[in-house]
């Protein structure tokens, strides 16, 4: 078979694809150079939703900011709440207490399960694939309403909070739990069914989009793209955060780097996310949510309205040069989000305002990789590598 | 900083002893801060720093994670450590042979906002190096496509900056809508 530029014949048409298109899932915007229907040239464009995030952060004190974290990665907000949140305790210097870290491992699990649930049926539907999408809705239907009955919000989530989280988990919350990951392995086999052996899924997948594993560490990709090149890494292991020392789970990894081994790496990931949240609920110990210093968290509400200084800590922590105050200093902490590494350098001044906040998202170094995946392909890949990279546009241009 | 705030007992850190033996003349400071070793490296020889810690067989800091920047013009102390340069890059890299992190700062002067392109080195440096000139007007020598990434290309100004204002120089009350005659 020939390949597409083996095809080509000379004549070269330009092709905008986005930034208002169908596939892109946000406003991304590719310019195509194309003859006939190969790709001689993809050139992405960001900054359609730049929003001043960082320059925001030298404005909002470290727990506002937890709002805006909400709205880099909008698929999985609670994992951008933990990530941000873990940099400004190891600034601070703090370790939150034991539940608090289980808390935020079942969030995080589940959020990455959210998170590659909609990866999943989006990118199914964009390649014609369309009850794949109506399953994987139904099971993050069921993510949401955990969400919501824990946080209050289904996406804006805003529930960590430097030094704790916003409260604990709501009464059956262990059983809606339960009840989902026993259920969820089953519900993703009939995906299995309809996908994983599908000869149409095989034909425009397998093989689409391939980077290798030196390419993809030198492009600086992260997450199931990375371990979709055979490298085994994983921050989770590599550099346990919170408790993930005491969890066991396995970091599958493909052999291609190709679209349908991101697409198993992913499958696979979930079923190791539902194994990560069995473990924290057989042994999340009791015990507090949130440290006890007065200067980092809220007290409870009953102490604010029943004696004089839960009043005065409640005020202190929210006032502007008496709540949290990381020393001097600057720290870069990195979490693995269902996207790959998402790291937040904070540059403290000793204020209650960081000096510099710097989002390093992982998509905004998938996207950059796209045209060494693209070029030389089929433009109807196109779509096929877009969606099997995941990029997100909120936290792209953040 | 010189050599006595080194700790005696523990056993110096393998990238700080190779940087010492190989590249001591760059070396500005060193430090360890939150477990990860933080070095300072002089402007000149930032290429030849970075490329060293990526190739060195037994360092093998092959991805580089992020490239940004500071505006350090409202951080007195920063400013006098390093003779009022008054950017700092901040480069993090990680290494996959010895799982550790490394983060290399290199200050720059106002009057010369040059610093020499990775992107031979690592082709994701390419967007991280476009941001950070987009935010800070940090110029990146050797770059082989140094425009605007984030904000559109005729926007005027490095909004990362600490003197441009949060709310903007009044882009949003100029801004040209095509008036069409409905």
């Amino acid at each position: 078979m020939q390949s597409g530029l083996e095809r080509a014949t000379g004549e070269k048409m330009v092709l905008n694809f986005g930034p208002q298109h169908p596939a892109t899932h946000g406003t991304l915007r590719i310019v195509l150079e194309l003859d006939g229907e190969s790709v001689l040239k993809a050139t992405p464009h960001a900054g359609y939703l730049h929003t001043g995030f960082e320059k925001l952060g030298e404005h909002l004190d470290y727990n506002q900011y937890i709002v805006v974290t909400d709205r880099m990665n909008y698929l999985s907000p609670l994992s951008n709440n933990f990530g941000y949140v873990l940099a400004v305790e190891q600034l601070l210097g703090i370790e939150v207490t034991k539940r608090c870290q289980y808390i935020r491992i079942l969030m995080a699990e589940l959020s990455r399960l959210a998170d590659h649930l909609l990866w999943l049926g989006t990118a199914a539907l964009d390649l014609g694939a369309f009850s794949v999408f109506l399953y994987s809705f139904r099971e993050r239907e069921k993510l949401y309403s955990i969400f919501e009955k824990t946080t209050g919000a289904r996406l804006t989530t805003s529930y960590t909070r430097v030094g704790g989280v916003l409260r604990d988990l709501y009464d059956g919350c262990e059983e809606d739990v339960r009840q989902f990951v026993t259920n969820f392995p089953k519900a993703l086999k009939e995906t299995h069914t309809l996908l994983t052996k599908n000869r149409i899924w095989m034909d425009r997948t397998k093989g689409v989009g391939p980077i290798s594993a030196d390419d993809a560490i030198s492009y600086g990709l992260t997450g199931p793209c990375l371990r979709a090149t055979g490298v085994a890494h994983d921050i989770r292991k590599a550099e346990p955060y919170s408790s993930y020392d005491e969890v066991t789970f396995d970091v599958p990894v493909g052999t291609n780097g190709d679209a349908y081994d991101r697409y198993l790496v992913r499958m696979e990931e979930m079923i190791q996310s539902c194994g990560i949240v069995t473990q924290v609920l057989d042994n999340i110990p009791d015990g507090p949510v949130n440290v006890e210093d007065n200067k980092i968290t809220m007290p409870d509400k009953s102490d604010a309205y029943g004696h004089i200084e839960g009043l005065i800590h409640h005020f202190k922590v929210v006032m502007d040069g008496h709540g949290v105050q990381p020393p001097k200093g600057d720290h870069y902490c990195a979490t693995e989000s269902p996207n790959g590494e998402l790291g937040f350098y904070i540059v403290s001044d000793g204020s209650g305002t960081a000096y510099r906040i710097r989002i390093r998202p992982p998509s905004f170094l998938h996207f950059q990789a796209l045209p060494h995946m693209l070029e030389g392909g089929m433009v109807s890949d196109t779509v096929a590598v877009l969606g099997s990279l995941n990029v997100i546009a909120g936290e792209l241009d953040r | 900083m010189s050599e006595e705030n080194q700790v005696e007992e523990q056993p110096k850190p393998l990238v700080l002893e190779k940087l010492e033996a190989n590249h001591a003349d760059a070396l500005l400071a060193q430090d360890e801060s939150r477990g990860t070793i933080v070095v300072v490296i002089h402007k000149e020889q930032a290429y030849a720093v970075l490329e060293y810690l990526k190739t060195d067989p037994e360092l093998a800091y092959t991805f580089l994670v992020d490239v940004t920047a500071v505006d350090n013009s409202q951080m007195e102390s920063e400013l006098m450590q390093f003779d009022y340069a008054r950017f700092m890059v901040v480069y993090q890299l990680y290494s996959y042979q010895g799982q550790c992190r490394l983060r290399v700062k290199v200050p720059v002067h106002e009057n010369d906002l040059s610093v020499a392109s990775v992107t031979e080195l690592w082709q994701g440096a390419n967007w991280l190096e476009r941001e950070t000139y987009d935010m800070f007007g940090i110029n990146f020598e050797g770059h082989p496509d140094l425009r605007r990434i984030l904000m559109p290309d005729d926007f005027e100004g490095y909004p990362l900056r600490k003197d441009y204002p949060l709310r903007g120089r009044g882009e949003r009350e100029s801004f040209n809508f095509d008036k069409q005659n409905v």
